[in-house]
């Protein structure tokens, strides 16, 4: 299927994929080459934040298949971006090498004062960065597909399902907290040097890592859109509107859901990956339950049965929060909790599908 | 059984001494004391108002060899801080009792009543720790010749814990002229635990009979060290008698202990478990009938929890009578409230159950905020009566702490309730119909939406009760709800949606559970534990312990 | 492919979102022309709002009354407040944007361990200042830093020596909420334990999560371990809201504070104000600054703060202190410096005197650490902290314990002669400086 024949239709797609690669060319030029002075530099910071977001967006993307396509509503899904995030924040603190405070060639300075004498056997091999990226897909492949397995096999569904992956990202949560585990604790990890050989400090890093990010998105908005316009994106489809039936007529629905779940699960692996050197830390924060029920809202605000729609959504819930935690700290909570209520009540389709009825009542 | 009881009324004081002259003891009372009673007591009382601590105590001591009635009210109302000095010099010292107008003055020496003054004209007399356990001391000594068998008891316990010889000297006498056996056996065991440093073998031995039927821990640390060995492995004990009895009765005193501890952890158990079924149970109601999955039931428990707070705020003078108080008003709140959301929003939501779990976390944001703007982000005070304060001693093992086991009975209280009101009233008929078949009921003539009001309210209402009870346990503050929503899920999905026996089975089960694993693993581990069980559980039974049955199960 | 045309419209959304994100710290009016910034860095919203509010609020007070007395260097002093929401990662990037945006000349903020990590990277990558005002485990001395907290060795050290010595505690239950502040300290003080002599048996360790609420069987064990004979104390480094079910499950178990004090090193006067105390009453706290205190300085900082917030009711407590100081050191340092620059002003600071509102001048060492006094408190019914002891003199802030194997032979001196903030006395290198 070419490209054109995937966006086919697809307006709000090629508006975005429109955005992003905009973005890619003007971002790099107006931060490092425009003068500092002239009103279209565009500053460090404002890099770093439109980096966060993109890597919010595809973790929208990647709960919106789930849930808009397939009709699994995830409250855990903040597990798996933090899995990934995890992975390469220990493949950043194995690179940091003896440059901590300690100096210590082998054990994170959270280990060293913590009286740790050597590295926990799951730290080995993090030190490659070819290692790191694999695991940073398979630990949350992994997660996703036992769980998946355990969960659509004995068919949970609903609600049900709903609560145990809070369950397990509450879990994760706990246990991320402990000490013992050998990741930090409530700290998490932090104070990373350097990427491949390449200081995070530097401007140019972190416009590399910009244009990763708008990489990923961009492929990630095409596997997704692949994946729902294929005959797979059918049957998902099928089984999220009438799953006994969809059952009745053949499909072995548990495999489908398991498939989705498991592609979904990486994709956010990734996304945290991402996330995690353009911000400086990962810490148990990221698996809390409140996050992914967060994240849920990003895409109920975009629009769930549009990819693009959850992308919108990630973006602008986020950009409010920066600016509201900036400008009206005291009435952000307001902000955020009434636009829930409005969206479920009055956009069951989100902007996206406000968007839609606009232009279907204009033509 | 009873403990903590202050006994005001004493008539000791001036009764002579006689069974504790015979010992040659420097803290019994009144033998040192001064022969001229007032003056000296007066001398001694005015220099309370030095601010020097060390000095302080020097006063106490000598204060408390008097032998002048007037001492106990004046050592009490310092222990309760309600000792005060004049700010003026020679700087009086006053017993003060809070009242309306400001505070009441007794001169301390004379005992005379000498008015309300305003708060600013007199400070308070300051002690520390060491203070306040030497007076206890003085007084537990002048308790042991009570009347009341519960305060010679309580006075026991103080003293033995600060066993000094002549403390065990005075036991040792006391012991024989106590009637009470319970107050007896403590005595001697205490008595006993001393007398294993005896040099003569047979008194060690008889002190091992005696201390054998005990069950203190810190018997058994100091039985232990009779069996303290050298580097070659040679006991330091001589008596083979004595290592032999002494290996006995630490082995006696052991499994008494770990019995009563076991009773101990299944009370802890399902203590954690009452908590659990009480923030849950409401939310098996909206859910179960409903559908609804409630994210703002948290907030709905902070509510509750506020709302007593306010009903302290609003009656400072009944705080004993203020839960009673604040028991109708949380569930009419929090009911209320959630009427109220019921008819704003959910309403407009049905047939669309994970859209409500999203308009009510949005809800459970704004209920949050609008607490911090109202209450400010400070956790607020909210005081525990008297009668729901402190515990009920079995042994020095096994005790049951009253506000548990007050917030235990009231669960089962407000279950029981529940359970009347679904299964005998009109009200719970309309509901299970609704819950089992909303069309069909729908087509019998019952109102479906009054019903789904009333329900959620009820579930509501519920959740203020649970805030209640949390008031008394934890911190009521704005993130008092999202720290009990997540565990309320858990315990609704593993009884089953919709099952009142089954949230409370699952609610007691998961706490007890919760506290037999926390000595092996942990708070934390114990908690993390218990989810992955969960999980798992559900992929057996993917409906929770007691599924609804029929039609209803496939909605 | 319509990608060009979709392009050039969507250029122009671009430009109005990169126009907006300009400004992120909406509450900086430039009143004054030329002014001097201080970004405050601490959360009004989330979990740590409860603590941090308070902090912003003292340092508006503060900088207004540097203005009312002329401002410095003859220029008007500005906040810029921010919210980074008790979010971590927000933390980090609220201070990239105080620095490059609002372009602040010092920073105030940060309450918890993991907020002053995240803002680490980025204060040393764009040099700036920040002055962290709470006690913490130590173990960190960053060149862009200066932490007026109290080092474990002023909080946590003299507690245990006042339980060892005044009290004669031989049992030792160290009790914390599982994170890096109690690990670090509990670490530091077991090795302490055991080096005046207490046997192994007599220390009990116990962690719980964060918000901890059932701690029947915690308090169980803790009475069973305190009742074998020896006198036993509890440390408590239990976080904020753990603290008040803590407390009441002691009080209700009937363990009271002449059995087994429980010393605490996160309960100050605010935390205080949002619990019933009296069963509290007589167990004890360990910080650098009582709000009880009489001393005139302490008076003034009272009124004032009372005046301020209109509220005659709110308590003062230790991290107040710290900002108090930490900010007078700042405006003498940058008097001293005659300008702002961040490295002048951080050569300056070092050896500045100032102060305490107990008595008695604090001093910034050359570690970046406060000499203060340490004074340790009993609860009152009122929920005030009464001074039971006190150190002699001031107690000199250790960034590096000497009580760990991995930091005993670190020290950190910014004085020319080294500047190093981890420097390895056997090793002689300074290891991983981000300047």
């Amino acid at each position: 299927m070419g490209l054109s024949k995937l966006l086919q239709g697809d307006t709000g797609g090629q508006w975005l994929l429109g955005i992003l690669v905009v973005l890619a060319v003007g971002v790099p030029i107006c931060n490092l080459w425009v003068p500092e002075t002239s009103f279209f530099h565009v500053s460090t910071y404002v890099v770093t934040l439109l980096g966060k977001y993109l890597a919010f967006a595809l973790l929208a993307l990647a709960v919106d298949l789930v849930w808009g396509y397939c009709g699994i509503l995830t409250l855990g899904h903040g597990a798996f971006f933090a899995l990934g995030g995890y992975a390469m924040g220990m493949y950043l603190m194995r690179q940091i090498g003896d440059r901590g405070v300690y100096g210590n060639p082998l054990l994170p300075d959270f280990m060293v004062f913590l009286n740790w004498s050597e590295l926990p056997w799951y730290w080995h091999g993090f030190d490659q960065f070819w290692f790191a990226m694999i695991m940073v897909m398979l630990v949350p492949g992994l997660l996703a597909f036992v769980f998946g397995w355990l969960a659509f096999r004995s068919r949970v569904t609903g609600v049900y399902l709903s609560i145990i992956t809070q369950a397990m990202t509450y879990a994760l949560y706990l246990a991320f907290f402990r000490n013992e585990m050998g990741f930090g604790g409530n700290n998490g990890l932090t104070d990373f040097k350097d990427l491949l050989g390449f200081s995070l400090q530097s401007d140019l890093t972190r416009i590399i890592l910009f244009m990763f990010s708008i990489a990923a998105l961009i492929s990630g908005y095409l596997a997704c859109r692949y994946i729902v316009s294929s005959k797979l994106g059918r049957v998902i489809v099928a089984l999220r509107d009438a799953e006994n039936r969809t059952r009745f007529i053949g499909y072995r629905v548990e495999l489908f859901k398991l498939w989705v779940f498991v592609f979904s699960a990486i994709l956010a692996g990734i996304a945290g990956a991402l996330y995690v050197p353009q911000v400086g830390i990962i810490n148990p924060g990221e698996f809390a339950p409140l996050n992914s029920i967060e994240l849920v809202i990003w895409v109920a605000v975009g629009g769930r049965f549009s990819l693009y729609g959850a992308i919108l959504g990630a973006v602008l819930v986020n950009f409010g929060k920066t600016f509201f935690t900036a400008a009206l700290p005291e009435v952000w909570l307001f902000a955020l909790g009434g636009l829930f209520v409005l969206v479920t009540l009055f956009l069951p389709y989100g902007i996206v599908g406000l968007l839609r009825r606009k232009k279907a009542v204009s033509s | 059984m009873t403990i903590r009881v202050i006994v005001i009324s004493m008539m000791l004081g001036l009764c002579p001494i006689t069974w504790a002259d015979s010992h040659d003891l420097n803290v019994t009372v009144a033998v040192t004391g001064p022969k001229d009673k007032t003056s000296g007591f007066k001398a001694l009382v005015s220099q309370l108002s030095v601010k020097s601590l060390s000095k302080k105590k020097i006063t106490v001591e000598a204060i408390v060899k008097l032998e002048n009635d007037r001492v106990r009210s004046l050592l009490e109302a310092l222990l309760e801080a309600r000792l005060f000095y004049g700010k003026a010099a020679p700087h009086p010292i006053y017993i003060v009792e809070v009242v309306d107008q400001g505070y009441q003055l007794t001169d301390a020496v004379s005992g005379q009543s000498l008015g309300i003054v305003a708060k600013k004209s007199i400070k308070k007399v300051r002690i520390n720790n060491r203070l306040r356990r030497l007076i206890r001391g003085a007084l537990a000594q002048k308790d042991l010749r009570a009347a009341d068998p519960s305060v010679r008891l309580q006075a026991v316990h103080t003293m033995s814990k600060n066993m000094t010889p002549a403390v065990v000297a005075l036991f040792r006498e006391t012991s024989k002229h106590e009637r009470d056996e319970d107050i007896q056996l403590l005595m001697l065991a205490a008595v006993a635990n001393a007398d294993l440093t005896a040099t003569d073998g047979a008194v060690r031995l008889a002190a091992i009979k005696v201390l054998a039927k005990t069950m203190q821990v810190e018997y058994v640390s100091t039985l232990k060290g009779l069996l303290g060995v050298d580097a070659e492995g040679i006991y330091s004990e001589s008596d083979r008698q004595v290592i032999t009895a002494a290996k006995q009765a630490i082995k006696e005193i052991e499994s008494r202990i770990s019995w009563y501890e076991n009773i101990q952890t299944l009370f802890f158990g399902l203590s954690l478990g009452s908590v659990l079924v009480l923030a849950a149970i409401g939310l098996a109601i909206t859910f179960g009938v409903m559908g609804v999955i409630n994210m703002a039931h948290g907030e709905l428990i902070m509510l509750g929890a506020y709302t007593t707070y306010v009903v302290q705020l609003l009656m400072p003078e009944q705080l004993e009578l203020s839960l009673f108080i604040a028991i109708p008003a949380a569930f009419i709140v929090s009911g209320l409230c959630g009427i109220l959301i019921e008819r704003g929003v959910i309403r407009h939501l049905t047939g669309r159950p994970l859209e409500t779990l999203l308009a009510t976390f949005g809800i459970s944001l704004v209920l949050q905020q609008l607490v911090r703007s109202v209450f400010s982000p400070l956790n607020r005070s909210v005081s525990t009566p008297q009668w729901m304060s402190g515990s009920i001693d079995f042994n020095p093992v096994l005790s049951l702490t009253l506000n548990r086991l007050y917030i235990l009975a009231f669960t089962l209280l407000v279950f029981f309730v529940l359970l009347m009101i679904l299964k005998r009233t009109r009200l719970g008929l309309e509901v299970r119909a609704v819950s089992q078949n909303r069309a069909m009921a729908k087509a019998m003539g019952i109102k479906t939406e009054r019903v789904d009001a009333l329900t959620f309210g009820l579930g509501s209402g519920v959740a203020g009760l649970a805030g209640v009870a949390l008031s008394q346990l934890t911190n009521v503050g704005p993130n008092l709800g999202q720290s009990y929503i997540v565990d309320s899920f858990m315990v609704v999905v593993f009884g089953g949606a919709g099952n009142l026996l089954g949230t409370l089975i699952s609610g007691f089960s998961l706490g007890v559970a919760t506290k037999f694993i926390e000595p092996y693993a942990g708070a934390v581990l114990a908690k993390i534990l218990v989810l992955v069980f969960i999980i798992i559980f559900i992929q057996k039974r993917p409906r929770g312990l007691f599924p609804q049955k029929g039609r209803a199960a496939e909605g | 492919m319509m990608f060009l045309k979709k392009a050039m419209r969507s250029l122009s959304a671009v430009a109005i979102t990169a126009g907006v994100l300009l400004s992120p710290g909406a509450m900086a009016f430039n009143l004054f022309g030329d002014t001097i910034k201080v970004g405050v860095l601490h959360s009004l919203s989330g979990t740590m709002a409860i603590s941090e509010t308070t902090l912003k609020d003292t340092m508006l007070m503060l900088i207004e009354e540097q203005n009312a007395k002329g401002g410095l260097l003859g220029k008007k002093l500005e906040a810029v407040v921010v919210d980074p929401a008790s979010n971590w990662p927000l933390f980090a990037e609220k201070a990239r944007g105080l620095l490059t945006q609002d372009k602040v000349d010092v920073m105030f903020g940060c309450w918890t361990s993991v907020s002053r990590k995240s803002v680490l990277p980025v204060i040393e990558e764009l040099n700036g200042l920040l002055f962290y005002p709470v006690q913490y485990e130590g173990e960190e001395s960053s060149k862009n830093v200066f932490y007026t907290g109290a080092a474990p060795n002023q909080q946590a050290i003299p507690a245990v020596d006042y339980l060892m010595n005044d009290i004669g505690v031989k049992r030792w239950v160290l009790a914390g909420t599982d994170y890096v502040y109690p690990r670090t300290t509990n670490k530091i003080l077991e090795a302490y334990l055991k080096l005046k002599g207490v046997a192994d048996e007599d220390i009990m360790i116990n962690y719980t999560p964060f918000g901890h609420s059932d701690w029947q069987s915690i308090v169980a064990d803790v009475k069973k371990f305190g009742s074998a004979g020896k006198k036993t104390a509890v440390v408590s480094t239990i976080n904020g809201d753990a603290n008040v079910p803590f407390y009441k499950e002691l009080g209700n178990q009937g363990v009271s504070a002449d059995d087994i004090p429980v010393i605490a090193f996160s309960v100050g006067e605010e935390e205080l104000s949002g619990l019933d105390t009296k069963p509290l009453v007589g167990h004890l706290a360990a910080w650098n600054y009582f709000m009880s205190v009489d001393a005139p300085e302490n008076a003034a900082f009272i009124k004032k703060w009372h005046a301020f917030i209109k509220d005659p009711k709110r308590v003062t407590n230790d991290p107040m202190e710290a900002h108090y100081i930490g900010f007078n050191m700042w405006v003498k340092a940058v008097e001293k410096a005659g300008t702002t620059d961040v490295d002048a002003v951080e050569q300056a600071m070092l050896g500045i005197k100032f102060p305490n509102l107990t008595g008695g001048m604090a001093v910034m060492n050359s570690n970046h650490h406060l000499s203060k006094p340490v004074l340790i408190g009993e609860i009152q019914e009122d929920g005030q902290l009464e001074t039971v002891w006190e150190t002699d003199g001031l107690v000199w802030g250790d960034a590096w314990t000497d009580y760990l194997p991995g930091s005993k032979d670190i020290v950190a001196n910014w004085r020319p002669n080294m500047r190093c903030g981890n420097y390895n006395t056997k090793t002689h290198k300074c290891s991983g400086q981000n300047f």
